[in-house]
């Protein structure tokens, strides 16, 4: 490195030849969602039809939602295990403004601002006193979650406006559901930030070295707070989808969506180290758990039984790559 | 210098007293010498898995699918005593420690052989060891009576006037505290929290140390399925749904760096009793238990937020201790 003299033109992104392309992580979960999707159409005479189809896209549209704003927050070597009790906890407020007699608009801010509220306290805890996040996130977990507990014990929330129900079982064309819709746009708006601007090259910056981000001059601190703003964020906007399907609020609404959200990052290929990763990878993940646990639940298996299949998935993903470059490499 | 070192579990005990000390206030047989047992005997699975947590973070490791392999173990053990009740229990316990074991290698050939995160293959396995249960029982409970009155009733003979749960927990305790300060096991562990590249220079194969923790972390798994089975009297696909994180709490609060490397036996053990004391005083002072989750959620980040600032000060010590030794 230090001998060879510094080039005139750094180019913005290395040319990455052909072969990269296909011998890359996404390109290897493109050929186990295709791989899934044939399996599934040839299992079940029900799968290839727009309905069900649609109907697929509910079985990860929320939790992707999380998913990108989480890729972005590991990337940057922190984590977020609250997500789903940031859920419970926004759902909870919304239950309470219905029983006050809000309407559908306070609704959908309530939602979006305790989720946002949330994501800013941990951001706070985290980059203001230095704590590590995965504690800080076990704690607030159990705080959110413990105070949607606190709030409404055994009972539910239910009588949300007819209104209210378009944003989780609306649609907006055929059977294009409003939730995928918002799913795509978010997609489409993450990757521009993570891999279009100097925000998303910052937070990869943070993620391989965050000391020289420090000396770089990148805000390590402010952009961590963000990021754990965005991921709230999300989770409020989820937990108004959420809400809106299911029509009720139980304190144990979204239960174990953390470590699922977290399983579609890490199947897409981002590090759970830090400093690596896409967008599009999370995109594929999604699409591969969505037809996993739905081509699964077209066979009758029962749900507990499909998580081995996503636990399995999980982990052959993350070996197969290490094993196959051992063997190349002990050759 | 010994003084200093003990400074973060005497705060902790000082914590627990005047928890204690408030609690009775309010209801005064609380503090009572029968009651603080009783308490004791409820907080002994969490104190054990606490410990089992231990030297999983220790190492800079974690471990989520402690309590799907207590649910799976438990399983195992509750189905072999409902269809052979003749097998005696110090068997069945060995056979608990048994799958336990395995299932903890699982874990530990993973992170060692393929060098995977322990949080990826732990978060896979959590997964993989629930649905598992519901494999093996087909979705169907085994309850008490299926079970055979020795599988129920071991746990809770009295040995000199203490439960014989009590009596394993203690002994775990003892077990563990001469792993971490009499062995050289032990002291590896600690090393690879601090500083696993001068760890690997100095002899120590950190790979199969982590190998062992989840060995042990396992064990501790599988033993502990047998002791909730018994005391909870129900083997179910839900049972200890989510507890993998009251596991990792009470070592939080315990002062448990989960930076690795920084930790001690009576932390893990007194900040189980911290959450053990909460979850046992709240119905008797009249809080309803949906405050449980809420109380303890607080403790966890209080408990982060006072930690991050004795760790500084762990640091410097631990490195001075380290120059007068040599």
């Amino acid at each position: 490195m230090t001998d060879i003299p510094a080039p005139r033109h750094i180019p913005d992104r290395l040319d990455k030849p052909l072969s990269s392309a296909i011998f890359s992580w996404e390109a290897l979960l493109v050929v186990v969602a295709v791989a899934i999707f044939a399996i599934n159409s040839f299992a079940s005479p029900y799968f290839l039809d727009p309905y069900s189809l649609s109907d697929l896209t509910f079985n990860f549209t929320e939790k992707g939602l999380i998913a990108f704003a989480m890729a972005l927050l590991i990337i940057s070597g922190e984590i977020d295990l609250s997500v789903a009790a940031i859920i419970a906890l926004a759902s909870t407020m919304m239950g309470m403004a219905v029983q006050a007699g809000a309407g559908t608009p306070v609704l959908v801010l309530i939602g979006i601002v305790v989720g946002l509220g949330c994501g800013a306290f941990n951001g706070l805890l985290v980059t203001r006193l230095g704590l590590p996040s995965i504690v800080v996130t076990i704690g607030t977990m159990s705080l959110f979650r413990g105070i949607a507990f606190i709030i409404l014990g055994d009972q539910a929330y239910k009588g949300y406006p007819e209104s209210f129900a378009f944003f989780g079982q609306g649609y907006v064309w055929w059977v294009v559901s409003f939730e995928l819709v918002l799913f795509l746009v978010a997609a489409i708006v993450y990757w521009l930030v993570l891999h279009r601007t100097s925000f998303g090259r910052r937070v990869f910056a943070i993620g391989n070295n965050p000391v020289a981000a420090q000396f770089s001059g990148v805000r390590v601190g402010r952009i961590k707070f963000i990021l754990f703003c965005l991921t709230g964020l999300m989770s409020g906007i989820a937990s108004v989808l959420i809400t809106s399907r299911l029509g009720s609020t139980r304190p144990s609404i979204a239960q174990g969506y953390e470590l699922e959200v977290i399983t579609m990052v890490v199947l897409g290929g981002v590090s759970i180290l830090g400093g690596a990763g896409s967008i599009l990878g999370v995109v594929l993940a999604a699409f591969i758990m969505g037809l996993v646990t739905f081509g699964l639940g077209l066979l009758n298996v029962p749900g507990i039984v499909m998580s081995i299949f996503i636990g399995l998935l999980l982990i052959i993903v993350i070996a197969l790559p290490i094993v196959w470059r051992r063997l190349r490499g002990g050759r | 210098m010994k003084a200093l070192l003990k400074y973060r579990e005497i705060w902790l005990l000082a914590a627990i007293a005047v928890l204690v000390g408030l609690i009775s206030t309010r209801f005064p047989a609380f503090a009572d010498p029968g009651n603080l047992r009783q308490v004791f005997n409820d907080t002994s699975i969490l104190m054990i898995l606490a410990l089992g947590q231990m030297v999983v973070i220790l190492t800079r490791s974690i471990d989520l699918s402690m309590a799907s392999n207590l649910c799976f173990t438990g399983m195992v053990v509750a189905m072999l005593n409902a269809a052979h009740p003749a097998i005696p229990i110090p068997l069945l316990i060995v056979i608990a420690l048994v799958v336990g074991l395995v299932l903890g290698a699982i874990n530990g050939l993973l992170v060692w052989r393929l060098n995977m995160p322990s949080i990826v293959v732990t978060l896979g396995t959590l997964t993989i060891y629930r649905g598992a249960t519901f494999v093996l029982s087909g979705g169907a409970w085994v309850n008490a009576d299926k079970m055979s009155p020795d599988f129920i009733g071991f746990q809770r003979a009295a040995f000199l006037g203490i439960p014989v749960l009590s009596w394993i927990a203690i002994l775990v305790i003892a077990l563990f505290f001469v792993l971490m300060t009499r062995t050289a096991l032990g002291r590896s562990i600690y090393a690879i929290g601090v500083n696993p590249t001068a760890s690997v220079y100095a002899g120590i194969d950190v790979g199969r140390t982590k190998f062992i923790v989840f060995c042990i972390s396992g064990m501790i798994g599988g033993l502990s399925g047998y002791l909730w089975i018994s005391r909870y009297v129900i083997a179910s696909v839900e049972v200890a749904n989510g507890y993998e994180l009251n596991i990792i709490a009470a070592c939080v609060i315990g002062g448990i760096s989960i930076a690795g490397g920084i930790g001690s036996v009576g932390g893990a053990v007194l900040g189980a009793l911290f959450l053990g004391i909460i979850s046992n005083a709240l119905p008797v002072i009249n809080i309803s238990p949906f405050w449980q989750m809420a109380i303890s959620g607080s403790a966890i980040i209080l408990a982060v937020v006072l930690n991050a600032r004795g760790e500084r000060q762990q640091g410097r010590i631990i490195l001075k201790k380290v120059e007068a030794v040599t």
